[in-house]
């Protein structure tokens, strides 16, 4: 195991930021810690780090008791959301800080500075100031710096958050080929979602200071732990008292045996997508059919319909009141209603799993 | 209805950019006069006045002044007491700042506080109370001082102390802002790269805060030169002992020796000048790299 927390408690005044998290990120791995704002992700890396201290638990790099260290001595490397380029040095002096802090000869140096800036593609760039980069160009800048000490840990702070949707989906495809070149453990904060499952290889959701789920993402998507992992990481529908996402609901025209019946509201095209509103007794039900399937189907607004999961999908119980729920930046279609009308065991939140 | 209202609003619209313009303009020319006015009355026309009765006969105003051993021996003072001020702002200036702005601590709020004193207290009520604390007989300090022989008042060290107390804020003031605008992440970066605090200090703080440190030496030397209420009461004013060039001036001016008086005043405000200048040579080249 690269990195090994052990019950690591944070608190900031009253404020629990971390409670009690043991978690083990494996070698060579991209690790994304994911998670809504104020949960505690961010907290859990600088401790990783050493900019922050825990006020109790133990941190291990490589098997190296890390917890008193200071970041100079943990030899890891660490992308802040906002780059914190060395603004008055060109972007050689600033991939080359490391290596020149640790006194290595001027020909070694160079030639690893070419490397990087290769590696980052900014090899034009290297005379520059990083007032006269773009944000993205900036960011790789800060991880081609970050590479340079050659960290045992690679750890980034929401390196995309600061930069725009089109520059965002670009490095993010980049970072993840750069990370199979790269090989070095890397963990990755981030609130969106999509980055997550798009980039990582593990995900570990955090949320008010405590774990949720680890696993890989095709494991939290399709099998959440519970109600909040299952709204965080992607849209979410109700459906005879039980959550399911909106694409794993089955819409017919005609009677099919345990499905609920109900009347189509409202219809919504977008991009490839149609969004069917549909109303089951009085309970709001979202459904989501490729356009090709809509035209099949055929349902109009006024239409009876009847609903069921589709076979095999996993739904999770609706809270009975609500303990999670999902905060800014999930992009969940339908709230996690707070009362609950359903039959199921309200305190159940094990995922069923076909 | 609504359609009313647009077609209304419109020619309003179009004239109102019109007025504005014209208004702002009135503006600026009445703020440009009110500014030359103000340059010109309180400042360039009483100091031309300065100059113009320096040179009125010449050089020989000006040379018969620096021939005056009384003069140079203030003038050199004057010089040594700015340059050691001048180091003792630079260290703790800049010490005081980083104190401020990166710890907390009970009581900042309180030196910070006290840190802009200076600017409000007369500097007369400043030599007052050094001499209460550092005076040879009635001093706190003074008698056990006196006693090891160091001489704070009616000395070197007491002016020194009077100049730094005076002109320290100005330090403090212009490198406060900067580090708080820098913020901690670029100082964090380096730690994690594996710099020490002394190598972060030296390779990332201080290039960043270096142009505000700079503007604030140069503004305190341009205090250290001019102070007078403070010096005046811990030197003593002890002519070719303690008198400082500020001193100097008032004394000939009182003695009658009114060229004396102007020259030296005129070579105070020159030094001031070329401070000034220097100061707006050097701060154009600090936008570029930002």
């Amino acid at each position: 195991m690269s990195i090994d927390v052990r019950n690591i408690t944070k608190t900031f005044g009253d404020f629990v930021a971390l409670d009690d998290v043991s978690v083990s990120l494996p070698t060579g791995q991209l690790t994304a810690l994911l998670g809504p704002s104020g949960g505690g992700k961010s907290t859990l890396l600088r401790i990783i780090a050493g900019l922050e201290f825990a006020d109790r638990g133990e941190v291990h790099i490589e098997g190296v008791d890390a917890t008193d260290l200071t970041p100079q001595r943990r030899n890891v490397g660490f992308v802040f959301q906002h780059y914190a380029a060395f603004k008055h040095m060109t972007v050689a002096k600033n991939v080359a800080f490391g290596l020149s802090i640790r006194k290595r000869p001027k020909a070694e140096v160079r030639a690893r500075v070419q490397e990087l800036l290769h590696l980052v593609h900014l090899e034009a760039f290297a005379d520059r100031l990083p007032s006269q980069l773009s944000g993205g160009q900036r960011q790789r800048m800060a991880l081609a710096r970050a590479l340079a000490v050659e960290p045992t840990v690679l750890l980034l702070d929401e390196p995309f958050g600061a930069l725009d949707a089109k520059v965002r989906e670009e490095l993010r495809e980049w970072l993840r080929r750069l990370h199979d070149e790269v090989q070095v453990t890397t963990v990755l904060v981030t609130h969106d979602q999509e980055e997550a499952l798009e980039v990582a290889d593990e995900i570990v959701v955090i949320n008010g200071g405590r774990i949720e789920q680890i696993g890989s993402p095709d494991l939290l998507y399709d099998s959440p732990a519970n109600d909040f992992v299952m709204s965080f990481l992607g849209p979410v529908t109700r459906l005879g008292g039980r959550l399911i996402r909106p694409h794993d609901v089955e819409i017919h025209l005609g009677a099919v045996p345990s499905a609920h019946i109900g009347t189509v509201t409202r219809l919504t095209r977008v991009g490839f997508e149609v969004r069917i509103d549909v109303d089951v007794d009085g309970q709001p039900t979202l459904a989501t059919l490729t356009r090709a399937q809509h035209h099949a189907l055929g349902a109009t607004v006024g239409s009876t319909v009847w609903l069921r999961p589709i076979d095999g999908v996993s739904t999770v119980a609706v809270p009975a009141n609500g303990p999670h729920r999902a905060s800014a930046g999930s992009p969940s279609k339908c709230s996690v209603a707070s009362d609950s009308d359903s039959d199921s065991d309200a305190n159940d939140l094990v995922a069923t799993s076909g | 209805m609504a359609d009313a209202t647009i077609a209304m609003s419109r020619p309003v619209e179009r004239l109102a950019p019109r007025r504005n313009q014209r208004d702002r303009r009135v503006t600026r020319h009445l703020f440009r006069a009110i500014v030359i006015v103000y340059l010109a009355m309180l400042i360039a026309w009483p100091l031309g006045l300065i100059a113009r009765t320096t040179f009125a006969d010449g050089l020989t105003s000006l040379r018969e002044t620096l021939d005056d051993p009384v003069v140079t021996h203030a003038i050199w003072l004057t010089v040594r007491v700015a340059m050691i001020t001048v180091a003792l702002d630079l260290v703790f200036g800049v010490g005081v700042s980083l104190l401020l702005v990166r710890y907390r601590f009970r009581g900042r709020r309180v030196l910070s506080a006290l840190i802009d004193l200076p600017l409000s207290v007369s500097p007369v009520v400043v030599g007052l109370a050094l001499v209460l604390a550092y005076g040879g007989r009635t001093g706190w300090f003074g008698e056990s001082l006196e006693g090891a022989g160091i001489q704070v008042i009616f000395a070197t060290p007491g002016i020194v102390m009077a100049t730094v107390f005076v002109s320290l804020p100005l330090v403090v003031r212009e490198v406060v802002p900067v580090l708080e605008e820098i913020g901690t992440e670029q100082e964090q970066a380096a730690h994690s790269l594996g710099a020490s605090s002394l190598q972060t200090f030296l390779r990332i703080t201080l290039p960043a805060i270096k142009w505000a440190v700079v503007y604030g030496v140069v503004l305190s030397l341009a205090r250290a030169l001019g102070e007078f209420g403070a010096v005046k009461i811990v030197s003593g004013n002890l002519v070719n002992k303690t008198q400082t060039a500020t001193l100097v001036v008032e004394q000939k001016y009182q003695d009658f020796e009114q060229s004396t008086a102007y020259a030296t005043s005129f070579l105070l405000a020159l030094a001031a000048v070329i401070c000034i200048i220097i100061v707006a040579v050097l701060r154009p080249t600090e936008s570029e790299p930002r």
